[in-house]
């Protein structure tokens, strides 16, 4: 059936904020769903009530919604616009879950509102644990033996029928929320409890826990005459026990025969034509019994997932895409590949190098936080990275993290404390692949290994030969180091600062680096095509390994690089890719060629068409130099990466490359408390007084100094990590020697705490010349609270005009002062009608995003074209669209850490972030919010 | 686990391209024509696939061996590739059922192969260049030699080769199967097919590539198969003419692979050799009788040239949907038809199982 002509316009569903289990890859997922439909000529509608989003853009979608996701809203569009479908496969379970209210009440078919790329029994099916059990069942598909419970008795007469292990898993959740595995019988009550509680439903299904096994993931595509296609197989490093958004994954599947995958592959086909009639995305768990082969059907949901943004950028299938137009009518053999442009859609992909995704825990964040992985995600982020072994893709990996380490392990930074290691191989937390690697460095056996972790013995072993290298690499020094060896360490993934750190004495990373270079030890750029190289094609997505050919043509137009943000974490998300695909267009319409350089699989700046060229690697000072050398970029965007990005500049400027926008000099002014505050005195901006210790008794002497309640922090730090507020002596030197435990060698600083004040910020946008302040928001919350928790209102609502006016003043000094180009957030405390400057950030900020959307003005590509000097402010006729208010409310995922009270403090802990208008200071959530503004202030 | 020694091989092409790489298996000298394969899953059943007989294989997966080798994976009783290249070479494996190392495998068969290949680079060659034949030693490492050697291989074209893997003897198998009666022309003949119609309860006799229509029909079989092989059509005038004899008896036909084009030569069709061919486990094949889609398991440098069919009498009911060629034909007026790929897969996908029962169906 070709494309069905009665659908001229579609509205598309959002996921809504950020939180743990829902993250940007449904930005990803709808913002190729919406330029898909919008290329098919189909008038697309779009409602998120998350401002940072691209989906959100006028660029993805022709009308943007940004409105709560609630049936009201919905009736509301549905009102205003004639709309013929709704596509709300792209949301995640947040839109399914909408989507699935709004048809209970009978919206969709009063307005003549077609379901399209789902079947609403499907969802139901799928997520009703009883209802698929049954099913499998009638299908002769194996499932862990379980029970469903409605109850709190009904609970425990199952547990005791399945018996421990067990696994108790609420109906309707998201993430895994509220389930968890159950090891004894005393543990059960509690866990159950929860389970129920989590459960809209209240219900949970309790069943038998394979623990051990091993887990697979099939992401599939179906068309409307029932053709089906398997995109991606995705293998768990992690077996059974831990949510497959906290394990390590890898494609293709290392360690899966033909006979067992393809028993799979029809499992997964038999499962799909069951639940219902639809065609798009959908993803099947599976897992295998190692001794037997046995397979048992974990879970089966009917729509694009976070394993299918994975499985996009693993293959270059782009799946979002592919599975819209199959929701329009389309067939898949109808449609052709986008990536080769000349063969079928309708295909299975085969990729001929292999990929690794790490997800990136935020525990830090959540004090007294069970840091054991397990049946719920934690993970806020990922990073995914590609090479042409396990070994090379899993050290990739590392790198990309951004935890610090150089690879895994033999950096300097592992473990040598056995009872610790294994208790970290049994207990996994965030750090247990580097646990596996120091246990097998100490020589613990992977026999050993294996039996605590029930990890695969193949990758157990290719990690142990990493060690194997690591001891003959020890025996030489920089001078002798041989070629071959230097090729093979190479090649298994070492960067050149691990191996500096292997050769010992003061070997340093740019010794190594020059080293290689005088051997011909260079990376090559390797296409990622879909078609292992079966085919030609001119998609340029790269990465990089160290084998034969080169593939990545170096162009001779003029070209600049964009710093990803790299993995998403709480203080850097989604707003900092809105910022980077902004960057990229503007770039490009500056006539430049725009090249990408990041490593989170969620996003879109890493879409296989948004840069002109992609090269999906570590944001890693290697990686990217080794890169600038063969591209040859007129410079750098530093400025929209958030501080991921900016960290690396001071690095860039050594080398003498061109950083894009404001100086790396100036940048570190406003970095450098001592000069910034030199810079504020000048200016004659006030500033609370403050001091840099590198003691407990220096802390000391400055807080006597500036006065208390003083805010301790460790310098350099991103969303607030390990700020405090103290208010004596003895706290002040608990929470300084705290501080210079965690992160030894960082200084801390002091500064006088305006208790009591309010708080508000400004981002501006500067030429050299003028000054455009692109917006400036007052919190509804006091000082005291991280900026990106609090509630902040555009334009203030409360501040006199003499303090705006102020602000405003003082924004447009330290923009010129600072030799802004591009970019600048200034944090302010207002106490007592007095303005403070807090701090300055010279680059994109976390609410540019928001100001974009609630304004309607293209700001980043504004402030691209004038940092790129292509443009100034005066070019430019800025018409700012708001009606009354926006606020950007946090959003939280307190609920993923039930020991943890919902605190807020100078440490930002929100993991997303919502939009709403308002009319008037008379509006109901308005006054609500404001009356709780102090609520959750932690003491 | 023993350190296992790395000792250089070379890779030579008949253009006179040459990769340096590590040796795998035996140490010693193979030639072959190269073509590569892009499946993931299923080596040992591609490295026992006897249509591969005198190719040299390029696997485009980056780990080969991970999961060791089994007595269930074969396709035939032993490797048929006359090489492998590759890149990553498991010398460890992990699997339950496996028996031994594809390292151990490769030197108990004797196989010469190479590893640490740039085996991107090589595929993007050969797509560019076309098909061509290649020589790999770990024995001669004057690549001057080598580049002689190799021209002196003879060329794919006009190679017979089903003779050197078929049976010597006929025989029977499935003789307690309840149906129908099929006779098996062996050109060359993957395991599996046999176990698909097995499965299907049929009663089973293989016959060796060059058995006359007389000889096969002497059993009374209610039907015919033609199955996959290595080589040329166009060399092997003898399956040419069987075939010919069983469509004039009007006696059911389904064929595979080689089957398919010798079952095209035998009603009048042409065939041609490919620049490259299809090796992989992913191929998209529409059934043009029913409008569905199917993924295949295909290994062919040969196929069907699409002239003449009208005159021929034939009719083509699958295509392939990347390059459009011939990917499955039927006679008209005869219970005959056959596919370019591998129905029976192992490796690959079993969309086309199907077509095992379509046949059972035309015995009645």
């Amino acid at each position: 059936m070709p494309k069905d002509k009665s659908l001229r316009s579609v509205l598309i569903i959002g996921s809504g904020p950020i939180i743990i289990g829902q993250a940007c890859e449904f930005d990803y997922s709808g913002s190729q769903a919406a330029r898909a439909l919008r290329a098919e000529g189909i008038e697309v509608s779009l409602i998120n009530s998350n401002p940072a989003t691209i989906m959100t853009d006028p660029v993805t979608a022709d009308h943007v919604y940004l409105l709560p996701l609630t049936p009201a809203s919905i009736e509301q569009i549905l009102q205003e616009r004639q709309i013929d479908a709704v596509l709300p496969t792209m949301g995640g379970q947040t839109a399914l879950n909408l989507c699935i209210d709004v048809d209970e009440l009978g919206i969709w078919e009063k307005y003549g509102v077609r379901i399209i790329g789902v079947d609403i029994h499907a969802i139901e099916t799928t997520e009703n644990r009883e209802k698929f059990r049954q099913l499998m069942i009638e299908l002769g598909i194996v499932v862990a033996p379980s029970k469903i419970a409605n109850s709190f008795l009904e609970g425990k007469e199952a547990s005791q029928e399945i018996g421990f292990p067990l696994v108790i898993r609420p109906s309707y959740t998201l993430g895994g929320t509220g389930g968890g595995f159950v090891h004894r019988k005393e543990e059960f009550d509690e866990a159950l409890k929860r389970g129920l509680e989590a459960s809209p439903t209240h219900e949970v299904l309790v069943e038998k826990a394979v623990l051990g096994w091993k887990e697979f993931e099939l992401e599939l595509l179906r068309d409307n005459k029932d053709d089906i296609a398997v995109i991606c197989t995705i293998e768990n490093f992690d077996p059974m026990g831990i949510h497959t958004g906290d394990s390590i994954t890898v494609a293709p599947a290392m360690t899966l025969s033909d006979t067992c995958f393809q028993e799979m592959r029809n499992q997964s086909f038999r499962m799909l034509r069951a639940i219902g009639k639809f065609a798009g995305g959908c993803n099947v768990q599976f897992s295998v019994d190692p001794a037997t082969e046995q397979i048992i059907a974990i879970e089966i949901n009917p729509r694009v997932s976070r394993s299918s943004a994975l499985a996009s950028k693993a293959t270059g299938y782009p799946i979002a895409k592919i599975a819209a137009l199959l929701a329009i009518g389309y067939n898949l053999d109808e449609l052709t590949n986008p990536i080769t442009k000349t063969t079928s859609a309708f295909f299975e992909p085969t990729i001929d190098y292999v990929i690794v995704k790490i997800p990136r825990w935020n525990f830090d964040k959540f004090q007294g936080a069970d840091h054991t992985l397990g049946l719920q995600m934690k993970s806020v982020g990922e990073v995914m990275s590609i090479g042409r072994s396990f070994q090379e893709a899993i050290q990739k990996a590392c790198q990309s993290l951004e935890t610090g380490r150089a690879g895994l392990g033999a950096d300097g930074k592992q473990t040598r404390n056995l009872d610790l290691i294994l208790d970290g191989l049994e207990h996994a937390s965030s750090d247990r692949i580097f646990h596996i690697k120091d246990a097998l460095a100490l020589g613990v056996p992977v026999s050993s290994v294996q039996k605590i972790t029930h990890i695969d013995r193949w990758f157990l072993l290719q990690l142990q030969d990493l060690v194997k290298t690591e001891t003959e690499i020890r025996r030489f020094n920089v001078a002798n180091l041989p070629k071959e060896l230097i090729v093979e360490a190479k090649q298994k993934g070492f960067s050149d600062l691990q191996i500096a750190h292997l050769l010992g004495g003061d070997t340093t990373e740019d010794q190594v680096y020059a080293k290689r270079k005088e051997l011909g030890v260079n990376r090559v750029y390797k296409m990622v095509d879909t078609c292992a190289a079966e085919f030609p094609s001119d998609t340029n997505y790269f990465y990089s390994t160290f084998d034969g050919e080169n593939e990545s043509i170096v162009t001779d137009k003029k070209k600049i690089i964009v710093l990803g943000s790299g993995p998403n974490r709480i203080g850097q998300g989604i707003e900092f890719d809105y910022s980077c695909v902004h960057g990229l267009l503007a770039a490009k319409e500056s006539g430049y060629e725009a090249i990408m350089v990041n490593c989170n699989p969620e996003t879109v700046s890493t879409d296989f068409d948004t840069a002109d060229k992609l090269y999906f690697e570590p944001v890693f000072w290697e990686h990217l130099y080794e890169l600038i050398e063969m591209e040859k970029p007129e410079g750098v965007i530093v400025q929209l990466g958030g501080q991921t990005a900016l960290k690396l500049a001071e690095k860039l400027h050594e080398r003498g490359i061109n950083i894009i926008g404001t100086s790396f000099q100036d940048m570190d002014v406003a970095e450098d408390r001592g000069r910034f505050s030199d810079l504020l005195k000048s200016l004659d901006i006030p500033y609370p007084l403050y001091g840099v210790a590198e003691t407990a008794d220096e802390a000391l002497e400055i807080a006597h100094k500036v006065g208390y309640p003083v805010l301790v922090r460790p310098s350099y730090v991103l969303g607030g990590q390990g700020m405090k507020i103290v208010i004596n002596d003895e706290d002040l030197e608990r929470a300084v020697v705290d501080l210079m435990g965690a992160m030894p060698g960082n200084r801390v600083l002091i500064d006088h705490f305006l208790d009591r004040a309010e708080e508000a910020e400004s981002d501006s946008i500067c030429d050299g010349e003028d000054v455009h302040i692109i917006g400036m928001m007052e919190h509804i919350e006091p000082a005291g609270i991280h900026s990106g928790d609090s509630s902040a209102v555009l334009p203030p609502f409360s501040l006199p005009d003499s303090v705006q006016d102020r602000m405003r003043e003082y924004t447009k000094r330290l923009a010129l002062a600072l030799n802004i180009r591009g970019l600048l957030n200034i944090q302010f405390a207002i106490k007592d009608q007095k303005v403070y400057v807090i701090e300055a950030n010279p680059r994109a900020s976390r609410t540019v995003p928001f100001i974009c959307k609630a304004y309607g003005v293209p700001y980043v590509n504004i402030a691209t074209k004038v940092m790129l000097g292509v443009n100034k402010l005066k070019d430019f006729t800025i018409e700012e669209k708001l009606e009354g208010y926006a606020i950007k409310q946090p959003v939280f995922s307190f609920n993923k850490f039930p020991k943890v009270n919902k605190e807020l403090g100078p440490e930002m802990k929100s993991t997303g972030e919502a939009i709403l208008f308002i009319k008037d200071l008379q509006d109901k959530v308005f006054r609500e919010l404001y009356k709780e503004k102090s609520m959750y202030l932690s003491k | 686990m023993a350190q296992i020694a790395k000792l250089p091989s070379i890779l030579v092409l008949e253009d006179g391209t040459v990769f340096h790489g590590t040796s795998i298996g035996k140490i010693g000298t193979t030639t072959g024509e190269i073509c590569f394969n892009t499946g993931l899953t299923g080596y040992q059943e591609i490295f026992t696939d006897p249509s591969y007989f005198g190719q040299i294989l390029v696997a485009t997966v980056d780990h080969i061996g991970n999961y060791g080798i089994s007595d269930e994976d074969i396709e035939s009783n032993s490797i048929k590739i006359a090489g492998l290249v590759c890149k990553n070479f498991a010398h460890f494996y992990s699997r339950t059922k496996a028996k031994a190392s594809i390292h151990e495998y490769f030197t108990e068969q004797n196989l010469v192969g190479i590893a640490d290949v740039d085996t991107r680079q090589l595929v993007r060659h050969i797509r560019q260049r076309g098909a061509m034949n290649a020589i790999i030693s770990s024995e001669i490492l004057d690549v001057e030699e080598l580049k002689k050697k190799v021209k002196e291989i003879p060329s794919m074209q006009g190679m017979e080769l089903s003779s050197k893997v078929t049976t010597q003897e006929a025989y029977e198998v499935g003789m307690d199967n309840p149906g129908k009666k099929v006779a098996v022309l062996d050109l060359g003949l993957k395991q599996n097919i046999l176990r698909c119609l097995l499965d299907r309860g049929l009663r089973l006799k293989v016959f060796p590539a060059k058995t006359s229509y007389q000889e096969m029909a002497a059993w009374n079989p209610d039907g015919y198969m033609l199955t996959n092989g290595p080589g040329d059509p166009a060399s092997m005038p003898y399956a040419v003419d069987t075939v010919k004899d069983i469509l004039a008896n009007k006696v059911p036909v389904f064929g595979i692979c080689m089957g398919n084009q010798i079952l095209g030569r035998a009603c009048g069709l042409d065939t041609f050799k490919m620049f490259n061919g299809h090796r992989g486990l992913n191929h998209p094949v529409k059934n043009l009788l029913t409008g569905r889609c199917e993924i295949t398991s295909q290994n062919h440098g040969f196929a069907i040239k699409n002239e003449g069919l009208e005159a021929a009498g034939v009719e083509v009911t699958h295509v392939h949907l990347n390059d459009n060629t011939i990917a499955g034909i039927r006679v008209k007026n005869q219970k005959a038809f056959s596919v370019q790929y591998h129905p029976e897969s192992n490796p690959g996908p079993h969309d086309s199982r199907y077509l095992f029962d379509d046949f059972v169906q035309s015995l009645n």
